[in-house]
């Protein structure tokens, strides 16, 4: 007999004992950690809650159509990752690599279009004039040192979708946890100051569990929603941002890179521009690059820079003739642990990037959120074990009490002053890095009151551009609906992009032949424009040069009103969330978004 | 009349993933086939959505799926389909793809599917894809069919209507961008179908947590199917050329409607 049919509305509320939000490295930590505890023996004796005679009923509810999609690639040391897995070998997960060689390089601009500081300028010069003696090659100077806390040397190159993947079917054939894609996660339930579960967005369904285990990322619905309840503690904000975008590239024949490279850039295509270079077995490449909120262009845009990024001659020598092979993008939390949350209250616990435990000194994230997941773990385990239950006070005294006597916890403290620098301008941003580093965080360059935010455009563009040759670009902007940044940038002298229909692509392309996005019909737009007149007031609108598909952009029937929103595009990296000027932004939990699984 | 349902379907590749093959003259395979995200393969998915949408319009019917996959694999794909619409599963654990074999596929397809306790033939309608995503071979529901003694068989199928005293009309398309509406008196009956007229139904959670009290027992009951590699492969190749990326300015639309209808002439 079949169960029963397509639930009547309002649909039944599910119980389940634990319920996870968001499959990222945190949840998959989580769930790996939790599953493998319940199958011990002295755990056999636990019941759930919800059904009686049962284990532990455990449901997780991710966003994304599959739990590889959405997420990123990276260079981590995972030392919390090979802890839980201590035979991990990395050519049982595809694209994983050991590192083999760790570079960090200064790129010089060589098309003199780069807004660089004089002292930059001045550095380039002296790279040029001694590049016999310093080793310039192809435009890049490789630091002779690089400072130890950035260094992954003894790390992996990963592939987060396909380890998510690999984790994922570990967890699902336990039997003691469904990871259920697809199915975003509305909102907490709040009932008398304690989380009581979550409303799926699907059909509105709840879904009650004892503990709500909240690691749904740095712009998930379920996360800003418990910090607008329940408030950050004190000093605590979420102010510091990031987007990354890369793209996943299969090497030309001609490439001599070898597996395991890694290489950190500074200095283009913007001085505030980090990127990165990843080799992956299998001739494939992830290249990408960091447009952080403390670039205060106005009109600041992350495509048209990656394209400029992969075609700067030291890398560009390697990747020419490549093909693209996935692409993507996502919000980065950059406060570290000035952005920590209530990490635990009655009924729920925050894990991972959501829950503040990125390591903005070192630039690592991945690791850091499987830790939370494995020590929210190993206490759920503790209090499943005695029959205690998740109120605020146990969760601290297992799952916080174990955070704080954590290396994260040490090294968080140690990063959390780190980026003050860059609130001040790139020169003070380097310098407090190396303070922050060098001294373990007992140094540190002094915190500016105030978010750096977006100058005006005239104030950013002073010196380059004329008031009236902005007004121009910003008048045939809006005559063409198209993002101002690109006419701007060319004004600049940025030359214009040569598609090769292969690997320099245009953004739609990219959409289609990388990142293969998608968006279910029944689901309503989940970026909403508050309210129209502050759009209308907005000087540039930041949401649509941000935007990393596209998605966003300047509406042809009202040009100068609120932008227009194309919810087939949007790859849900909530960069527009974040770069609202003015908040005006409303971004809802829904399905869809990339579908590459090699991200 | 209500009546069993039983739906074959196996999983191909997300068709959006980077497909590699990788040669080995026995048993080729995708690069990474097991990491590589899957689906519940189209042509059988058209089947199953019908198979829901007839079950819910004839109150007493049922649904099961039987399928051959890697266990693992098949667990994933079914936390996204259980969201669909309610079923039962019955899982042979195996190797999917377009490399296996069509006639072992229906063998054992058949071989479960004989071994149900509960099979009534006097009310079955076996569905399928017309054919499958990852090879296309087109022979695997007749075949199944055959085995299991049904004569009536159907193939790509559009439309399925019980008429009043109980016969299926059937639309099929046939040679020549046609279709052809036959009346079948009762079942049982093998309906190979094509695209169908349903579309994808929304994710319900309540559904899939439902299904799911059922679908993970069965695939831990999962049996090994036994495939042997029937065929020597002589290679495998991606189609040659899949995208084509011509970028122009300043052209007139109309122009690139000429160049593009220009172009599939040829």
């Amino acid at each position: 007999m079949n169960p029963e049919a397509a639930p009547p509305a309002p649909p039944a509320p599910l119980d389940a004992d634990i319920v996870c939000t968001g499959f990222g490295p945190a949840v998959a930590g989580f769930l790996l950690t939790l599953t493998r505890g319940l199958q011990q023996p002295e755990m056999a004796a636990v019941e759930s809650r919800a059904i009686a005679g049962l284990p532990p009923q455990v449901v997780c509810y991710e966003r994304a159509d599959d739990i590889s999609f959405g997420v990123s690639g990276v260079v981590t040391r995972a030392r919390a990752i090979r802890a839980s897995l201590p035979d991990l070998d990395p050519s049982a997960i595809p694209l994983a690599a050991r590192v083999r060689e760790e570079k960090l390089l200064y790129l010089l601009d060589p098309l003199g279009a780069t807004r660089r500081p004089a002292w930059m300028r001045l550095a380039d010069q002296v790279c040029r004039a001694l590049s016999g003696v310093l080793g310039v090659e192809h435009e890049a100077l490789a630091l002779p040192w690089i400072p130890p806390f950035l260094h992954k040397g003894d790390g992996f190159i990963f592939s987060l979708g396909q380890f998510n993947q690999w984790v994922g079917q570990q967890v699902m054939m336990s039997g003691l946890a469904q990871v259920w894609p697809a199915a975003p996660v509305a909102a907490p339930l709040i009932e008398d100051e304690r989380v009581a579960g979550v409303r799926l967005a699907a059909d509105g369904s709840e879904v009650r569990a004892a503990l709500t285990v909240v690691g749904d990322g740095p712009v998930g619905a379920v996360g800003r929603q418990l910090d607008e309840h329940f408030g950050m503690p004190a000093g605590h904000r979420r102010d510091e941002w990031a987007v990354g975008m890369k793209m996943v590239i299969d090497l030309p024949e001609s490439c001599a890179l070898e597996e395991g490279t890694v290489w950190h850039t500074i200095g283009y295509p913007e001085p505030e521009i980090f990127g990165f270079l990843y080799v992956h077995p299998g001739r494939i490449a992830s290249a990408g690059i960091f447009v952080p909120s403390w670039m205060d262009s106005p009109v600041r845009t992350s495509y048209r820079y990656l394209q400029h990024f992969i075609q700067h001659p030291c890398l560009w020598r390697h990747l020419e003739g490549g093909r693209l092979r996935s692409w993507g993008a996502k919000s980065l939390l950059e406060s570290g642990r000035r952005g920590e949350p209530c990490l635990a209250g009655d009924g729920y616990a925050r894990i991972g990037e959501c829950s503040g435990s990125t390591n903005v000194l070192t630039g690592s994230g991945v690791d850091e959120a499987w830790l939370t997941g494995t020590l929210l773990a190993e206490s759920v385990l503790e209090l499943l074990r005695k029959g205690e239950p998740f109120t605020r006070q146990n969760l601290e005294r297992t799952y916080v009490a174990r955070r704080r006597a954590s290396w994260l916890e040490h090294e968080s403290r140690v990063a959390e002053k780190a980026r003050n620098g860059f609130q001040w301008g790139l020169l003070p941003g380097f310098l407090g890095m190396a303070l922050a580093g060098l001294t373990g965080g007992r140094i540190a360059w002094p915190r500016r009151s105030g978010e750096r935010r977006p100058k005006r455009l005239a104030d950013y563009y002073a010196g380059r551009l004329s008031r009236a040759e902005i007004e121009r670009a910003k008048a045939r902007a809006e005559a063409e609906a198209r993002p101002l940044h690109d006419l701007l940038m060319d004004l600049c002298g940025w030359p214009p992009v040569q598609y090769d229909g292969q690997l320099l692509v245009s953004h739609q392309d990219a959409l289609l032949m990388g990142g293969k996005v998608q968006a279910p019909a029944e689901f309503p737009d989940h970026v909403i424009f508050r309210s129209p007149q502050l759009c209308r007031d907005c000087e540039a609108h930041l949401c649509v040069e941000i935007c990393s598909g596209e998605a966003i952009r300047v509406s042809q029937e009202y040009p100068a009103g609120p932008p227009a929103f194309d919810r087939e595009k949007c790859v849900h990296c909530g960069a527009c969330l974040w770069n609202c000027p003015v908040s005006n932004i409303e971004f809802c939990a829904a399905p869809g978004g990339l579908h590459s699984a090699e991200n | 009349m209500p009546f069993q349902i039983i739906v074959c379907g196996g999983l191909a590749p997300d068709p959006l993933q980077t497909l590699e093959p990788v040669f080995d003259p026995a048993r080729p395979s995708l690069r990474n086939e097991l990491m590589l995200p899957a689906v519940f393969d189209p042509w059988a998915a058209h089947a199953l959505y019908e198979a829901g949408h007839l079950a819910k319009q004839h109150p007493g019917s049922t649904v099961r799926v039987v399928s051959l996959a890697p266990k693992a694999k098949l667990q994933q794909v079914m936390m996204t389909v259980a969201q669909k619409l309610p079923f039962e599963l019955t899982a042979l654990d195996g190797p999917g793809g377009g490399f296996v074999d069509a006639a072992a596929t229906a063998a054992a397809l058949a071989g479960a599917i004989a071994a149900l306790p509960d099979l009534d033939y006097s009310r079955l309608l076996l569905f399928g894809g017309w054919e499958s995503a990852t090879r296309g071979a087109g022979v695997v529901m007749q075949r199944v069919a055959e085995r299991l003694g049904i004569r009536e068989q159907f193939l790509a199928v559009d439309e399925l209507s019980v008429e009043a005293d109980g016969s299926l009309l059937i639309k099929e398309r046939i040679e020549g961008g046609l279709h052809q509406i036959s009346r079948c008196a009762s079942p049982p009956a093998m309906l190979a179908w094509a695209t169908g007229s349903l579309p994808e139904p929304p994710n319900h959670p309540q559904t899939g947590m439902a299904n799911m009290r059922v679908i993970m027992p069965a695939l831990q009951k999962a049996a090994a199917a036994n495939i042997e590699p029937a065929a020597e492969y002589a290679s495998t190749a991606l189609p040659s050329a899949i995208r084509h990326t011509r970028i122009v300015k300043d052209v007139p639309a109309a122009e690139i409607a000429r160049e593009i209808a220009g172009w599939i002439r040829e």
